[in-house]
């Protein structure tokens, strides 16, 4: 398989950093996160609407770029570098994927280049963020489209014009497009760690919903993989950075008369931090070749997704220890990135769910 | 080239010269005056400029044929690496050719009693007498030169500059009266290494390589791909399952002498090609602590063989040193054999007491707990590999120096 990205790749990847750099600045990712929409609409319409950055991955006939797993990674990752504070994750990774994957052909031609363009923010009502297995259950569909029932976490549902609801049928799990502000709707902000990542609690109660698509379990792991190789790649453009910062403070503080960066147990750790970042950014590369491709190891999403949450987690502690009692202040931005790790790593499920995930498929269940 | 036309070239240049009957010596001269030998090196050393992908297609083409390969094992590759890199075309003359048939096999003289890690502070000394260089002193922990014919030999020549700038480097010829090798026995019980008495030893002027006071360049060289192996091992192959002809012979006879040192060294790399063989064997697989650590070590391993394909992919395009990408490699080898060791033990359990025959993998596991330790240690320790990278990598301010100034003046040991 592929270990480089083509010239177009490094082209779009070098388009979407810059966009990034001058657009969500660490201090627009805190004038956003302290709103209760929690992004500036402005700033959506010019990377969604304009630059097309929520359609990468879906297919031109329905408004996107035609892309795959890796163009996605790529706006993930450099979106995660930033820390782009918005409904993009939600709106594009998610809801976009469990559309393309899920919807029905007509369905998907009324539903995605709308949120491909970015005028329609959606997001994906699961009632369960932790493993597939767990998904379904809480939130029930009747004959005629009637949704009822509870997602404790959704994100960004507090501004979604669309939720695509995974809810249990008579015949298993189906895929519902409910609109925005519907009558029975309940959407209830929640107290975060992460203020970046917005979350709601969306209670249905007899929510009219149309059903589009079916959702087997193979769909529902597929939606998962895509989702999780996103994340990972969102996580190791955060790792990544903050890995840069920290570095570089290093170079730049003075103790006992030289950089703090000359200090051997802080070199050491800063060299086992490239190691994990390499290793898991490696996995997680790989993991949105897999899934373009069709082949490789199936388990290639579960090692990302388990790999990049520990390397950011690495990343978020070293950043936090080594600037000292400024890294533990809310004006240092090192705290923002820390967030971000933490509420990314249990996302989709910890770590250790998705090394248990990989064992499963390799060999079974214990 | 493409993979198709190599193929097509090689199989015909065998039809043609290919033959189980032939002496093993005579029929590796056939194999290099083909230039099938080593493609990977230049086409006016024996070679055909091919990349390493080119080669490995060459390298299958024999293998498929039960053909004998040039000579590889151990660390003959060292040597024509830095001689190919660094040395005279009179050196390359001289001694590439018999690397490549295996008429000579090498060892590698860096360590010494009184400085390992700092490889610089070495004080081996050479004199230049009547027309000679003169070697006296010590080196350790030199793998395989009990039976080595030649050594790369670094030595101080110049006691009163600063320690890099007074080395030299040399091509010693193990077989002479002033060169005695004595085996050393490890912690694993094998006996690998060596260490090596000079006394009054002597070496031509003409077998001084990169020129006076120009060793610690050239010792970087061969330190580089050192450790680059560690990530992307060139194993010797032996054949599959008996062959008739006597080369075949021969050639198992030359196999069975120079790997001897290195039986244990996929030992050493932690034996993760077991892990779920043995977990399964063993019932562990069905252990939910187990199963996270076999999980880590999966990611570790995969991880690592993703991240030096698209260094070496890189490196190609010249985008990267060779030196970090190779200690990046050499400290996640380490990390891997770590990892394996210990998720070796979960699967053991008690049964990691025994050793030996009766043990868990005719004894291949216990040989995996006790030959691990030295992954971290031979080729440079993983402390000096976590220097090279945050300081070269990172660019990490170097810490504070206690041997600066003549050699002569610094503190070392006794
Ligand atoms: C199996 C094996 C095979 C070998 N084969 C060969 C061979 O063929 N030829 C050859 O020449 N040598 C060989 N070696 C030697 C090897 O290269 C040295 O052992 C190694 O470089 C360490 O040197 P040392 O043993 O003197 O330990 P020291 O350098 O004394 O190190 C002792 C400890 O101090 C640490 N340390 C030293 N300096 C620093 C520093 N600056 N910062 C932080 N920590 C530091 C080390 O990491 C180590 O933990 C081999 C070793 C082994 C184990």
């Amino acid at each position: 398989m592929q270990t480089e990205f083509s010239k177009e790749q490094d082209l779009l990847r070098d388009v979407v950093a810059r966009a990034l750099r001058d657009k969500s600045p660490a201090t627009a990712v805190r004038e956003s996160m302290a709103t209760d929409r929690g992004y500036d609409p402005a700033v959506w319409q010019e990377l969604c609407g304009d630059a097309g950055l929520a359609g990468v991955h879906v297919p031109e006939v329905h408004g996107g770029a035609g892309g795959g797993a890796v163009e996605l990674g790529i706006v993930a990752e450099e979106m995660g570098r930033r820390l782009f504070c918005g409904p993009w994750f939600a709106s594009a990774v998610m809801a976009g994927t469990a559309l393309v994957e899920a919807a029905s052909d007509s369905d998907r031609d009324e539903l995605l280049p709308g949120v491909a363009g970015g005028s329609t923010i959606a997001t994906l009502v699961l009632d369960d963020l932790n493993a597939p297995a767990g998904v379904g259950g809480s939130i029930t569909s009747t004959e005629d489209g009637k949704l009822s029932g509870t997602a404790t976490m959704v994100l960004d549902a507090h501004v979604a014009d669309l939720l695509l609801v995974v809810a249990s049928g008579a015949g298993g799990l189906e895929l519902h497009a409910v609109e925005g502000g519907a009558s029975g709707l309940a959407v209830e902000s929640l107290q975060v760690v992460d203020p970046t990542r917005k979350l709601s609690r969306v209670v249905f109660t007899d929510v009219p919903g149309r059903r589009v698509g079916e959702v087997t379990g193979d769909t529902l792991n597929r939606i998962w993989d895509r989702i999780c190789s996103a994340l990972a790649h969102e996580m190791i453009g955060g790792a990544q950075h903050l890995f840069e910062t920290t570095v570089n403070y290093t170079k730049e503080r003075f103790q006992f008369g030289r950089p703090i960066g000359s200090f051997q147990a802080l070199k050491h750790r800063c060299a086992d931090l490239l190691l994990e970042i390499e290793i898991a950014r490696a996995l997680t590369h790989h993991s949105a070749r897999c899934l373009d491709a069709g082949a490789g190891e199936p388990h290639a999403a579960s090692m990302a997704k388990a790999a990049a949450a520990d390397a950011y987690m690495s990343a978020a502690r070293a950043g936090i220890q080594l600037r000292g009692g400024i890294g533990f202040t809310w004006e240092n931005d090192a705290h923002l990135w820390f967030k971000r790790a933490k509420g990314s790593e249990v996302l989709f499920g910890t770590p250790a769910i998705h090394r248990e995930r990989m064992m499963t498929m390799l060999e079974g269940a214990a | 080239m493409t993979p198709d036309r190599i193929r097509s070239e090689v199989s015909a240049w065998l039809d043609a010269n290919w033959r189980v009957d032939r002496p093993l010596i005579e029929w590796r001269e056939i194999l290099l005056d083909g230039g099938w030998a080593a493609p990977h090196w230049p086409e006016e050393w024996y070679g055909r400029g091919f990349t390493l992908d080119q080669t490995a297609v060459v390298a299958e083409v024999f293998r498929e044929r039960d053909v004998v390969p040039a000579a590889q094992v151990g660390p003959r590759g060292l040597a024509s690496e830095t001689i190919l890199a660094c040395g005279s075309d009179d050196q390359k003359r001289r001694f590439l050719r018999p690397i490549l048939t295996g008429e000579h096999t090498w060892c590698q003289l860096f360590s010494e009693p009184g400085s390992g890690s700092d490889l610089a502070g070495l004080s081996t000394r050479a004199e230049m007498k009547d027309g000679k260089w003169i070697i006296n002193g010590q080196k350790v922990w030199n793998t395989s030169a009990h039976h080595a014919d030649f050594g790369l030999l670094v030595a101080r020549t110049d006691w009163d500059v600063p320690k890099h700038q007074g080395i030299s480097y040399f091509l010693l010829d193990m077989r002479q009266a002033g060169v005695e090798a004595r085996p050393l026995r490890q912690m694993n019980g094998h006996q690998s290494f060596n260490e090596v008495f000079m006394t009054n030893a002597v070496v031509a002027p003409e077998d001084l390589i990169g020129g006076e006071g120009n060793g610690w360049h050239v010792a970087k060289t061969t330190l580089s791909f050192e450790r680059r192996g560690f990530s992307r091992r060139v194993r010797g192959s032996s054949l599959d399952g008996p062959k008739q002809g006597p080369i075949y012979g021969e050639y198992e006879e030359e196999l069975r002498i120079a790997t001897e040192p290195y039986t244990w060294y996929p030992q050493r790399e932690g034996r993760v090609d077991l892990v779920l063989p043995r977990a399964r064997e063993t019932g562990a697989i069905n252990d939910p602590a187990t199963r996270q650590e076999i999980a880590k070590l999966i990611c570790l391993h995969t991880g690592a063989r993703l991240a030096s394909d698209s260094a070496e992919a890189s490196r190609k395009a010249g985008t990267t040193e060779i030196i970090p990408a190779g200690s990046i490699g050499k400290l996640a080898a380490s990390v891997i054999a770590r990892q394996a060791s210990h998720v070796h033990t979960m699967i053991s359990g008690a049964d990691a007491m025994l050793s030996g025959p009766d043990s868990a993998a005719d004894g291949i596991i216990a040989e995996v707990l006790v030959s691990v330790p030295a992954i971290s240690i031979a080729g440079g320790t993983d402390e000096i590999q976590r220097n090279i990278i945050s300081e070269r990598v990172l660019g990490m301010p170097k810490g504070y120096r206690a041997d600066q100034g003549p050699f002569r003046d610094i503190k070392r040991n006794a």
